[in-house]
């Protein structure tokens, strides 16, 4: 086996980069879509429910269910839109869709808190959406007297919120984010970069020319770590602005997990390339990727709760492993060392899927 | 050294079912230029693509410059151009870029590259388009482009396939010159066509027909030893319904409209004669002399069996 030829890998590199940043579409996209993307998932996936439209009915009238009624609308949860008679009211509006939790306090709402053994209020959800029954069970937590004012005290579990206190999406999201946006842009970039070829017919060429297949693929990904730092950096930059996404670890360490990612995805999509016939195929393919990734990387639900056998895949894809890097890293300030497992993960990753790309590309056509 | 470029023994290319090079069996003298003629289909890039490595062959045993290929396919690369039938340099980068790509690939260095890639834009009269994009040049300045690169690093053998079909009549006999300019320096040239005219300058000439080797010879040879014989048909009233009546005759093997005239070609003397009477059944002030055949007599000889088994279907 000859060594590969610097030279030579610089010349298909320095071609694949001027040819680049002559598409002006590409350039567009090497920035627009981190920036769009962290934009719309930014403020648009929230998981931190608020503002659900709620009804009252207040069947009891007193200055303790006042109080706890100002005490549930405080935590800016719920606003109560309707306000009924009776619990079939609150049911009725939910089937219409006017509100999606209903509060209901009974005539007989101060006996109730003295027996202890009887819930004292009743909230209604419309539980077809997980997220916010979640939200309410977090409702029916909400304390309904405070110490000294009657001995009372309702035994609502502290939630102790770490590294994101203000549960606050966008951070959970911007450090995932980073992963998802290199998992579209890198995988494409070089899952089309020598069906292109093909299709264009440079290729025919280039396989006649003395070119190995190791220096090929070496050199198309080359650009594209470039120009996946530079996402980085973007999509980091939009965080720390817009969201105010902290950055508790080392900088350098977010860097160093993220050109691990970007070679691993860079990778990926030279294999892709290698399999697919048309650039058409190779968008399939991407796709046929990105979604598995998003859903089972643990960006978008916690990985824990997945069922075993998508966890199992899920340990397949880089994505699952960038994730958990860029949160340790970036959310509880943990240190590339501390997560070298993942690391070591991506660095596998990366270097089978560069090997099996080089031995599948043949300088042939059959 | 031999003085052989290449030698081909029983070279046979399926894909699936079809056998698209069947049994082709040749050998092309360095320094020559040697054609590939035969229509489309008849399996003229599949051969070239198995000479260079890129095919492999179902059968068969092919050396080129003294290597084995496909065994040998990478270290003959460096020794042969290829220009592929489309433009496969890269029309997103200027002519000089083009170059100066294909001249690192062959690892080129500083001064040498730069001196070579200057001396090929003047040969090939590219240095007015030199910072002009692949994908903006005429047919006739890219074809020249895909040659300064085919032949950038020296080759001794050029495959070209089919370098002229985009070009017009001018650029055509242009590069020719620069081909023959080629072959007086001892580059071996193995070019596909299907032109006559440029068949008929090949000094060696392979006619390929639904993937076999239906005639191999000089162009000259060829027509001289066709074994076929050639009317030219004058003062014919009704020139159609006599072609229409030819075509019908056994032993004829086609009739070609020129002007007024035809030319006919029969398969041997009696098919001859037959066609004699035909004609002069047919239109009494018309006659009909046996004249010397030609390079595209030959050709239609050579691919005539798909034209009879056409016409009898």
């Amino acid at each position: 086996m000859h060594l590969p030829s610097l030279p030579r890998i610089i010349a298909i590199a320095g071609k694949e980069l001027r040819q680049l940043l002559r598409d002006r579409l590409t350039v567009g996209m090497v920035i627009g879509v981190p920036t769009l993307q962290i934009l719309l998932f930014g403020f648009a996936i929230n998981t931190d429910v608020r503002h659900l439209e709620a009804g009252l009915v207040d069947a009891a009238h007193t200055q303790l269910s006042t109080m706890f009624v100002s005490r549930l609308t405080a935590t800016q949860v719920i606003d109560i839109v309707t306000v009924g008679t009776t619990p079939g009211d609150l049911v009725d509006a939910m089937r219409r869709g006017d509100i999606s939790v209903g509060v209901v306090i009974p005539h007989d709402f101060e006996q109730r808190l003295r027996r202890r053994n009887t819930p004292a209020a009743q909230i209604l959800v419309d539980a077809s959406d997980p997220i916010i029954l979640a939200a309410a069970r977090q409702l029916a937590q909400t304390p309904i007297r405070v110490r000294g004012d009657g001995g009372v005290v309702s035994e609502t579990i502290a939630v102790d919120a770490r590294y994101n206190p203000e549960r606050r999406s966008a951070v959970n999201i911007v450090p995932g984010l980073i992963g998802v946006i290199l998992t579209l842009t890198m995988v494409l970039f070089t899952a089309m970069a020598i069906v292109r070829e093909r299709e264009r017919g440079n290729l025919e060429f280039l396989i006649t020319t003395p070119v190995r297949p190791w220096e090929l693929m070496l050199a198309k990904i080359l650009p594209y770590i470039g120009i996946g730092l530079i996402q980085v950096t973007l999509v980091l930059l939009l965080g720390a602005t817009i969201f105010n996404v902290p950055i508790r670890g080392g900088l350098l360490d977010v860097y160093a997990a993220a050109l691990l990612f970007v070679a691993a995805s860079l990778a990926l999509g030279l294999v892709i390339s290698t399999l697919a016939k048309t650039q058409f195929q190779a968008m399939q393919l991407t796709i046929f990727v990105f979604l598995p990734s998003i859903f089972l990387s643990g960006f978008m639900f916690p990985f824990a709760g997945m069922p075993r056998l998508a966890q199992q895949i899920g340990e397949f894809l880089p994505l699952t492993h960038f994730v958990r890097l860029s949160r340790g890293i970036v959310l509880r300030g943990a240190t590339l060392g501390e997560l070298s497992v993942e690391a070591w993960s991506l660095v596998v990753f990366a270097g089978l899927a560069l090997a099996v790309a080089a031995l599948r590309f043949r300088k042939r056509l059959d | 050294m031999t003085d052989t470029a290449i030698v081909a023994h029983g070279v046979t290319r399926c894909f699936g079912k079809l056998r698209a090079v069947d049994d082709v069996s040749l050998s092309v003298q360095r320094g020559r230029i040697f054609g590939f003629l035969g229509p489309n289909g008849s399996g003229k890039s599949t051969t070239i693509r198995m000479l260079c490595g890129l095919l492999l062959p179902s059968a068969g045993s092919i050396q080129v410059l003294g290597y084995a290929i496909p065994r040998d396919a990478e270290a003959l690369r460096l020794k042969i151009g290829y220009m592929t039938q489309s433009f496969s340099l890269y029309g997103d980068l200027s002519v000089t870029e083009n170059l100066q790509f294909v001249a690192r690939i062959y690892g080129l260095g500083g001064a040498r590259r730069k001196a070579r890639v200057e001396e090929l834009m003047q040969r090939y009269r590219l240095t007015e388009f030199a910072e002009q994009r692949g994908a903006s040049l005429s047919g006739g300045q890219r074809q020249r482009l895909a040659l300064a690169a085919a032949v950038l690093h020296d080759p001794e053998l050029l495959l070209l396939d089919e370098p002229t079909s985009a070009v017009d009549p001018q650029n055509r006999r242009d590069f020719w010159d620069e081909l023959f300019a080629l072959a007086a320096k001892g580059t071996t040239i193995l070019v596909s066509t299907h032109y006559m005219d440029e068949a008929e300058r090949c000094h060696q000439l392979a006619i390929l027909d639904r993937g076999r080797l239906s005639a191999l010879g000089s162009p000259g040879s060829l027509a001289a030893e066709l074994p076929a014989i050639v009317l030219q048909v004058d003062g014919l009233a009704a020139p159609r319904r006599t072609t229409a009546r030819l075509n019908r005759s056994e032993g004829v093997l086609s009739v070609a409209q020129i002007g007024a005239g035809l030319r006919v070609l029969c398969r041997d003397k009696k098919a001859a004669s037959n066609a004699e009477k035909i004609i002069m059944g047919d239109d009494s002030a018309a006659h009909a002399d046996v004249v010397g055949a030609n390079l595209e007599d030959v050709f239609v000889h050579a691919t005539s069996h798909r034209l009879r088994a056409a016409s009898h279907r």
